[in-house]
């Protein structure tokens, strides 16, 4: 058994707790949470490469057999994430730390470590149950990081988002219960086995239960009339703390492939595709009308959970390889857009569309502007084309066709307007004063820099990440190999250790 | 080799920004020029194979999968562009280090020429659709940051965002016109494409995907009705006007008609949609730019007309019409750079670009004024210039399809001449206009001749004119037979490229062209009264309203959505799930199972309907809190006696110290409430959420009546009663469920306490908004802290603390357990601080349960990874029995150490928590920290 499996959570887990002992923001516990986090990546590396042989790696937590215990699951499409995660969480870190974000309150590092534990966690699991309290914990210390710093409007959409995903982790409950009386199984395989030999007679409440299933991933996902907590909670929060919320909409999307894909089979598609494309309309219509910077990026996230959302729907391996590929650009181009706007916040006094003094940094900034509005848009040559495309064809076999391109094209054309407004008004219409704005060194701009540069990386690495993304697309479309992997430890004979 | 030609300019664009700066302005100048240099060398020394009939390709693999590659060619009609690309950039560089001010940086400027210059070759050039795509778009955006290049003036930012907006949204659908064009012809090679023309036309998708295509092409190409981004184009620099929007960018689009014309031409619908769109552009955008007073918006509707010409003998579609239409690129790309050059000049040089202004410049500028003349004569069409060659071919065209296609095609000629005599009547004004006519009214200044590098571009352009109006064959001839032939995709038929054919009909309409351009601008002033009273539809102001109509509409509809309101968006959450768990229902299935219910006693009923009773008292009081919470917590205890019933003593006790830790955090937390009474909501609004809550019951109650009703799943449970003692070393079933079999469970919720803790914690004290009470409440130091709770808390403690561990230890064999025991021992010590001064019992405690709840949870962690040192996964549990004189036979197990972590978090987390909360409150009081 393979302990690297346990450490993405293992570490943040340790991490978090030694910086209960430490002084709040001290250089100490900037260090360590630094150190943890950044050691996340080669690690995140050494399961994608485990993973990168199309097996499936069991962890029995406990050593109990499954599907009594609990059971850490590593496949293509975890390792995929957990990378994701650690690139993400490496900048949006380094950029609290230089900007001294993290001492506008207290606890942002341990706070920052249970989040990453929570999020590893949620990829990891191969329980429905522990899934359930992945989420408690990334939503428990996502709840104090988005009120990180404090102040009346961050407060007021803070607390919406907590109230909603209580009301949320019920309705989780709720559908596990119902599962669990029905199938009397937690383990994900295990429960995908039941389901599929369960009585004609359970079919309806089973469905039931699933489609409350899609709810909660659906209000973690931010999809259309679910998503309204989200632009308000994402444009008032610390800008490290949004970047690294670039990732939690997609545990909503992770769940709904991981679960749907392996223990519903094909039943869910026909909700998805027209939520998705639903969504993609609400999205680029909120990106139209925004007027801020951040709060723009914020829809633009909705835009891109309607894109994931269509391409699941399509059902198709295709459909799933391109929204993988969408995956990976879409949350570091997006992450690295809230650190910019809040470079640009700084220098420029507000990101609201009307005359401002210039920025310090022109060039740099614009420069960068362009490149992420570029990527954020779908355009070519930068990433958001290879994933956009990919979709446009996966759909292209498919009796959706007319709707997915309609409204795929069409949202990125909405998207193109308001972000050439929003960049001409940004950088273009100054007011005629010399700035005040002190330039800021490389050591605070380099984080927005490194994520965005996935545009131009993601695109010249396109191959090797679209073979990925396809063979993850398999792996999902025939989840035998995973119910076999995780059922194969049953046999296990397994007696307490004496000492 | 291939790739360079475009790699040059693309990877050169980042040396002008390098040598930028004030210092560096010669050496930008002359770092562009040499990049643009080795572009043109290198087609040139590739070009004799060329001449030779051969197509170069050169492919790198990039991204098989999308059908993205590196996969170039060079034929004929790439050659003829790139030429033309790198030709005339040489020149608007030169030109641009003269016309652009000292304030201008030229660095930004040249870097972007470079990189649209690079996008554009690389167009020119792909043998890829997704890659043609890649490099069109790139052109769409280098434009726009050219057009915005002076972006303190608003109309150049208007200008650059409807350039983009409209290019782009053709760019958009061409990207699906070219997926489908790859899809039906199997490729997106154009190799492959090119080859595939028959299946392509027979297709039945054929008709969506070439509208799809054409869009992509008219809105690059200003065609009519896309055609009102160019002249707001002209916001740019001159030398960004001529190069992009006359002579390269905006060819873009008709060189995508003629790079696809072997495979998507010669049908009835391309006949018709591409001729009849560039008949339509052709004579509205002539007649339009009679009616320009500015300079350069007469030459930008004088371009889009002749854009409109090459698509429509594009459109024609016949061998010797396109050799019409390549011809007249070149020609006009060349006479329209040299014009707009010459605009710049005389608005460089007067600060002047209005033409009723302008007068008579003739005296000050002859030279320049002679060059513009020439140019402008060549626009018209005038014989010994290159525009006359390539519009008698035309009118030769219109005249041979109104022969072959019987009565109704003889408008085409004669609308062809109607385009003449305004392309005449507006050169004319053009030359009259601004030379002679007068004298200068009011300009800034008087202009003097430009330096002469500032003309020596235009001098070269208008050489080139001349010598391809007189001598055709010896010049542009060989150039333009293989740019034809590789569009036509086979041997052109003959055709002869000389001055004089002989007195026939196409000699008639050029004749009549220049007599009745002529007249048209001798009447001009009846027409331009005319034009005040008709003036032709101002497109920027329908765009920019219709936008602004869109973004208000996006508004509306967005606020209208994320309005703000949470009860809406709970509603939202709630009625969907209601919905949808109903659809989910509805497909089959039955909900109630086959196990059979167990007779209804009278206690349980009792409690069933007390249940329903306190809750819904709950409700009917909730804006009384204080009654609300105690109502609450009964709703709890009567869980706690369900759990009993069920015989579940565990269970019970959790249940009930939660219920108890629970209700005093409430009352806490009530500080942080406005005290005063929410405002009733409406009525309807009542109703509303009174009819969810009521379904959303009903829901709920549904699910479990069918777990309920059906036989339970034994096999978990059998495991766990098999293998707790054996396995976990407990005979306590849900305690080694707890602590072993789902131990990580376990260790996630020790964690969202601690989380909890830190969160509260971390909000309280960052400046949490309190609502403001109207007055503070005084109370009396007995009031506070009654006499009987005070003595009595201090043994009670000694006392509870006993009862938890005893409740601790026999945890993993009895109901207990280390959750318990946490919450029992926080009770106790919170009942301290309940009865006595807060400062003194803090005082007093002096535990810092930061420190504790960490050690709990790092306890829970080391005991994870004890076992991961034997070799075992995290968390694998051990025991063993040990032998002690007085205590006897006790078992010693890992999970003690689990669960002491527990009780440690728990603890730790809960009083944290209490505090923070209670700190509030004993500070209204008049306590200090």
């Amino acid at each position: 058994m393979n302990h690297a499996l346990i450490l993405p959570i293992l570490l943040p887990f340790l991490a978090g707790i030694s910086l209960l002992f430490l002084k709040t923001s001290s250089m100490l516990t900037r260090r360590l949470s630094l150190m943890a986090t950044v050691a996340l990546v080669p690690l995140a590396v050494l399961l994608l490469i485990l993973a990168g042989d199309g097996g499936y790696r069991v962890y029995l937590l406990g050593h109990w057999p499954a599907p009594f215990g609990i059971v850490l699951m590593l496949d293509r499409l975890s390792a995929l994430l957990l990378l994701l995660t650690a690139l993400v969480a490496t900048p949006a870190l380094w950029y609290a730390v230089a900007t001294d974000g993290d001492r506008q309150g207290r606890y942002f590092h341990p706070l920052f470590q249970f989040q990453l534990m929570g999020l590893n966690g949620a990829f990891l699991t191969g329980d429905l149950f522990n899934l359930f309290v992945f989420f408690e914990i990334l939503l428990m210390a996502s709840y104090s990081l988005l009120l990180h710093g404090g102040g009346r409007e961050r407060v007021r959409a803070g607390l919406h988002y907590v109230i909603l995903n209580l009301t949320g982790s019920a309705l989780f409950l709720i559908a596990i219960g119902t599962l669990y009386g029905l199938t009397g199984a937690l383990n994900l395989a295990e429960l995908a086995v039941r389901i599929a030999a369960a009585p004609e007679s359970d079919a309806g409440l089973l469905r039931a239960a699933a489609v409350l299933l899609l709810v909660v991933f659906g209000l973690k996902a931010a999809v259309l009339p679910l998503y309204f907590w989200l632009p308000a909670a994402y444009a008032h929060t610390s800008a490290p703390v949004a970047a690294l919320f670039a990732l939690l909409t997609k545990v909503g999307v992770y769940a709904m492939i991981r679960v749907f894909t392996l223990a519903f089979g094909l039943e869910m598609n026909a909700w998805l595709l027209p939520l998705g494309l639903a969504t993609l309309i609400a999205g680029g219509m909120g990106v139209l009308a925004s007027r801020e910077l951040r709060r723009l990026i914020a829809y633009s996230v909705i835009v891109s959970v309607g894109t994931l959302l269509t391409g699941i729907g399509l059902d198709t391996v295709a459909g799933l390889s391109a929204i993988l590929v969408y995956l990976a650009h879409t949350t570091l181009i997006t992450a690295g857009m809230f650190l910019l706007a809040d470079l640009i916040v700084d220098q420029r006094g507000h990101t609201e569309n009307w005359p401002a003094p210039p920025v310090a940094q022109l060039r740099l900034l614009s420069g960068l502007f362009f490149m992420g509005a570029i990527a954020l848009a779908g355009l070519p040559p930068l990433s958001g084309f290879l994933g956009k495309t990919l979709l446009l064809q996966a759909a292209s076999s498919t009796p959706a066709l007319p709707w997915v391109w309609l409204i795929v094209l069409g949202s990125s054309l909405l998207v193109i307007v308001a972000l050439s407004r929003m960049g001409s008004r940004l950088f273009w219409n100054m007011q005629d004063v010399a700035t005040t704005a002190v330039p800021v060194s490389v050591r605070r701009w380099w984080p927005a820099a490194a994520l965005l540069a996935a545009g131009p990386l993601l695109m010249i690495l396109g191959q090797p990440l679209t073979d990925f993304a396809t063979a993850t697309a398999r792996q999902l479309l025939s989840p035998s190999g995973y119910m076999a992997a995780v059922l194969a430890t049953r046999d296990l004979t397994v007696l307490g250790a004496s000492l | 080799m291939l790739l360079f030609i475009a790699l040059i300019p693309l990877l050169g664009a980042l040396l002008p920004l390098w040598a930028g700066g004030r210092r560096g302005r010669d050496v930008s100048v002359w770092t562009t020029a040499a990049v643009t240099a080795a572009s043109l060398a290198l087609l040139l020394w590739l070009s004799p194979v060329v001449f030779d009939g051969v197509v170069l390709q050169a492919n790198w693999p990039w991204l098989p999968q999308l059908g993205l590659n590196f996969t170039f060619r060079l034929d004929g009609l790439a050659l003829l562009f790139g030429l033309l690309i790198t030709g005339i950039g040489l020149l608007v560089i030169l030109y641009a280090r003269y016309y652009l001010a000292e304030r201008d940086d030229l660095g930004r400027f040249y870097a972007l020429l470079l990189l649209f210059m690079g996008a554009m070759l690389g167009m020119v050039l792909a043998d890829n659709l997704l890659l043609l795509l890649l490099f069109w778009e790139l052109t769409s955006l280098s434009s726009f940051l050219l057009i915005g290049y002076w972006h303190s003036r608003a109309d150049a930012r208007q200008g650059a965002r409807m350039a983009l907006t409209v290019t782009a949204a053709g760019g958009l659908a061409l990207l699906a016109g070219f997926l489908l064009l790859g899809h039906i012809a199997g490729s997106f090679e154009l190799s492959t494409v090119l080859a595939a023309g028959e299946t392509v036309k027979n297709h039945p998708g054929y008709p969506v995907m070439l509208m799809l295509i054409l869009l992509g092409a008219f809105t690059k190409s200003a065609q009519f009705p896309f055609h009102f981004w160019l002249p707001h184009a002209m916001a740019a620099p001159t030398p960004v006007s001529a190069y992009l929007h006359s002579a390269t960018m905006v060819k873009a689009g008709v060189f995508l008609l003629a790079r696809l014309f072997p495979v998507l031409a010669d049908t009835d619908l391309w006949f018709y949609l591409v001729g009849g769109t560039g008949l339509i552009t052709l004579l509205f955008a002539a007649y339009a730019a009679l009616f320009q007073h500015d300079l350069k918006g007469l030459l930008a509707y004088s371009t889009i007309s002749h854009l409109g010409l090459i698509t429509l003998l594009l459109g024609l579609s016949t061998p010797l019409a396109v050799v019409a239409g390549v011809f007249h690129i070149i020609n006009h790309a060349v006479f329209k750079a040299s014009l707009f050059m010459a605009a710049g000049i005389i608005d460089h040089e007067t600060g002047c670009r209005d033409m009723r202004k302008l007068n008579g410049l003739f005296k000050y500028i002859p030279w320049t004024a002679t060059l513009a003349m020439t140019a402008a004569a060549a626009m018209a069409g005038v014989p010994l210039l290159n525009g006359f060659l390539s519009k008698e071919m035309f009118f030769a065209q219109t005249v041979y399809q109104a022969a072959a296609g019987g009565e109704v095609h003889w408008l085409l000629p004669l609308l062809a001449t109607v385009a003449g005599i305004f392309s005449v009547a507006y050169s004319a004004r053009f030359i009259h206009d601004v030379f002679f006519n007068g004298e200068p009214i009011n300009l800034p200044r008087l202009p003097h001749e430009p330096p002469p590098y500032l003309r020596a571009p235009v001098e070269v352009l208008v050489a080139i004119c001349l010598l391809v109006g007189i001598a055709p064959a010896y010049t542009v001839g060989p150039l333009l037979a293989i740019a034809a032939t590789s569009v036509v995709g086979g041997p052109l038929p003959p055709y002869s490229l000389a001055i004089w054919h002989g007195f026939n009909l196409p000699l008639l309409m050029s004749s009549l062209a220049l007599i009745g351009g002529a007249l048209m601008y001798w009447q001009r002033r009846r027409l331009f009264r005319l034009g005040d009273r008709y003036p032709p539809p101002d497109g920027k102001a329908l765009f920019e309203r219709g936008l602004n109509l869109g973004i208000a509409a996006t508004r509306r509809l967005t606020e209208g959505l994320e309005n703000g309101s949470l009860q809406r968006y709970l509603a939202l959450l709630i009625g969907v799930a209601l919905v949808a768990g109903v659809a989910g229902a509805w497909q089959g299935g039955e909900l109630t199972g086959d196990q059979p219910l167990p007779p209804v006693d009278l206690l349980s009923l009792l409690a069933a309907l007390l249940l329903v009773l306190t809750t819904g008292l709950t409700m009917l009081w909730h804006r009384q809190r204080l009654t609300a919470i105690i109502l609450l917590g009964g709703v709890g205890l009567i869980v706690v006696l369900a759990f009993i019933r069920f015989s579940s003593p565990d269970l019970a006790l959790t249940q009930l110290t939660v219920e108890v830790v629970t209700t005093v955090l409430l009352l806490l937390a009530l500080r942080y409430l406005p005290s005063d009474a929410l405002p009733e909501s409406m009525p309807s609004r009542r109703l509303r959420d009174a009819g969810l809550a009521i379904l959303a019951g009903i829901g709920v109650a549904a699910l479990t009546w069918g777990g309920l009703t059906r036989p339970l799943q034994p096999e978990l449970a059998e495991y766990f009663l098999a293998t707790s003692l054996p396995g976990g070393g407990g005979a306590n079933v849900v305690n080694v469920i707890l602590v072993d079999f789902r131990g990580f469970d376990t260790l996630g919720e020790a964690t969202v306490l601690v989380i909890a803790a830190l969160g509260i914690t971390a909000l309280l004290t960052g400046g949490f908004p309190l609502p403001i009470r109207s007055s503070p409440r005084v109370v009396s130091i007995e009031e506070r802290w009654p006499l009987l709770l005070r003595m009595g808390a201090r043994p009670l403690l000694a006392l509870t603390l006993l009862l938890a561990a005893y409740i601790f230890l026999r945890g993993h064999h009895l109901p207990g357990g280390g959750f318990i025991a946490g919450l029992m021992t926080a009770l106790a010590l919170a009942t301290q601080y309940l009865a006595g001064d807060f400062r003194w019992t803090t005082a007093q405690l002096n535990l810092d349960y930061q420190r504790l709840m960490g050690g709990g949870l790092a306890l829970i962690g080391f005991t994870g990874l004890v076992s991961a040192l034997f070799g075992y996964p995290f968390l694998t549990s051990a025991f063993t029995h040990a032998h002690l004189p007085i205590f006897g036979d006790f078992e010693i197990a890992s999970a003690m150490a689990f669960d002491l972590g527990v009780y440690l978090v728990v603890v730790g987390a809960v009083m944290r928590i209490l505090l923070e909360l209670g700190q509030a409150n004993a500070e209204e009081n008049g306590w200090k920290p």
